[in-house]
């Protein structure tokens, strides 16, 4: 299976150090983007027990700034952005009309007017068109796509904060989690928030292209690993962090996937899919997002079927080895009866039955809680 | 570095070191590079019976899985269970430790339609050609 040839896929600004590290580059989103370096499972150990850093400049970033930035965001996510206090970010969801998930971004407020909004690569292009759509005339609002700009780092695993402390200063390590703020950093400047997709403690940084080769350098020459989009999908995987495209998407609502806790009703604000996601939360779902952890030997991959008993009753959105526990793990739909702590079920491994055990989430708790929130 | 010229190579990337008529097998280092991190090794047991260039069992990387091709015919008379234990031995000495099967071979002849260790690089080489992502 030949891939595109690379002429034809975007590169990051750091592309070239990728090469020089020796990585594999894979096809992803359009991009040209390294899989692993020394090897998925190394890179993941890496993060789980000291630190790691991912090129994620693939990834969208768009700035939303002016007066009436929250009110306007208000209108697209399905986050209440005008609660989140000044120097915070959260977790939400951009829904299409009838509910279905069509990006899951990470939503930043700098200060009162500055929001930055982080996205999938995959979608990056149709989030800021359809951010765009809500703009209505006399809206004191402006829109910069500065993901062309800018590049994007992911700093993850417990010493992360010791390593960036040391390079950027001990006002990194002294950031809550999900708290963010700009910093300078050599003659630049740099947005640096404390959160990540990892389950681990980490940081996500936003800064020009000169400043991100240059901290990428120091980074690794203070110790820290280089680790790409392999053990990428492994930590979250292991976080039970959703992937789009895969465990949610437009066919997906956020109640199935245990993703109504980013959907905010009770301001009553209107913004887009609202009222359909009320129809669905009243009425309930009848299938749930749920972790499998496999009990036997063989690797769960999306798209297998999942049975109880005989009988299909669902397929895997996500799956993979898991580098901590020593099995595979999975995630899938299953009919909400099903989706119960210690069900017994059944994953068809081209054509043979790996008994899978249903396991309350996460499937590794990692330096950082990963439920930071109220029961869903 | 060419790949070790004591034994042969099938075009699934597997190697056979004859000695008499028995057989120890394995995969090559390009196919452990290719694969990644091996987590499963599921291998067929002694007593078992094989034939050229069916398939006997997989190997299973986080990334993918790939089924192994006998790469000579006979009879199994000893499987490596410290690669089924170590997966990980497959990736880090493909052509030493990490072995898989002993064979009783039942037609060395079989041997023939395999590879040279140098038809083997060249095979290689023109597959990562067509694989290459360009300049």
């Amino acid at each position: 299976m030949s891939g595109t040839p690379t002429a034809t896929l975007r590169k990051t600004s750091l592309y070239d150090l990728h090469e020089r590290q020796g990585a594999r580059i894979v096809p992803f989103a359009g991009w040209a983007m390294p899989v692993q370096y020394r090897g998925i499972v190394e890179e993941h150990r890496a993060v789980r027990e000291r630190a790691g850093v991912f090129d994620v400049s693939h990834m969208g970033r768009l700035f939303v700034v002016g007066a009436d930035a929250g009110r306007f965001l208000r209108k697209a996510l399905t986050f209440d952005v005008t609660s989140l206090p000044e120097g915070r970010g959260h977790y939400t969801l951009l829904c299409n009309e009838d509910g279905g998930i069509s990006d899951d971004p990470y939503v930043y407020r700098l200060d009162e007017q500055r929001f930055l909004v982080v996205g999938n690569a995959v979608n990056a292009d149709r989030d800021r068109d359809r951010i765009e759509a809500q703009l209505a005339p006399g809206m004191d609002v402006e829109l910069l796509d500065r993901q062309e700009q800018t590049v994007m780092l992911a700093v993850q695993g417990p010493t992360a904060s010791g390593h960036l402390a040391r390079i950027i200063g001990p006002e990194v390590a002294a950031l809550e989690k999900r708290a963010c703020t700009e910093l300078p950093f050599m003659q630049y400047k740099l947005f640096v928030a404390r959160t990540g997709y990892t389950g681990e403690d980490g940081f996500e940084l936003v800064t020009s292209p000169e400043a991100g080769r240059a901290l990428w350098r120091q980074l690794l020459a203070d110790g820290v690993e280089p680790c790409g989009l392999g053990a990428r999908d492994t930590l979250r995987l292991e976080a039970a962090l959703p992937l789009w495209g895969h465990d949610i998407d437009e066919s997906t609502n956020p109640y199935e996937a245990g993703l109504g806790w980013v959907v905010s009703l009770d301001d009553g604000a209107q913004f887009v899919g609202r009222d359909a996601l009320m129809r669905i939360k009243e009425r309930g779902v009848t299938r749930k997002l749920t972790c499998l952890l496999a009990q036997g030997r063989g690797v769960i991959r999306e798209g297998y079927g999942v049975l109880h008993e005989r009988e299909l009753v669902g397929s895997v959105s996500s799956g993979t080895y898991s580098p901590t526990l020593g099995v595979s793990i999975a995630m899938a739909y299953v009919p909400a009866e099903l989706a119960v702590e210690g069900t017994e079920l059944a994953v068809d491994v081209r054509g043979k039955r790996l008994r899978v055990r249903v396991v309350k989430r996460p499937f590794v708790k990692g330096s950082q809680p990963a439920i930071e929130r109220a029961a869903s | 570095m060419g790949s070790p010229s004591d034994r042969k190579y099938s075009k699934e990337h597997e190697w056979v070191k004859l000695d008499g008529d028995t057989a120890r097998v394995g995969i090559t280092d390009y196919a452990q590079d290719q694969l990644g991190d091996i987590v499963y090794v599921d291998l067929p047991e002694a007593g078992a019976s094989l034939t050229q260039f069916e398939k006997m069992g997989e190997i299973e990387s986080v990334k993918a899985v790939s089924d192994l091709f006998a790469p000579v015919g006979g009879d199994v008379i000893a499987t490596n269970h410290a690669v089924v234990e170590k997966p990980e031995l497959v990736n880090s000495d493909p052509f030493g430790e990490g072995w898989l099967l002993e064979v009783r071979v039942g037609d060395a002849s079989e041997m023939e339609k395999l590879l040279s260790a140098e038809e083997y690089d060249a095979f290689t080489e023109s597959e990562q050609r067509d694989e290459a992502l360009g300049p």
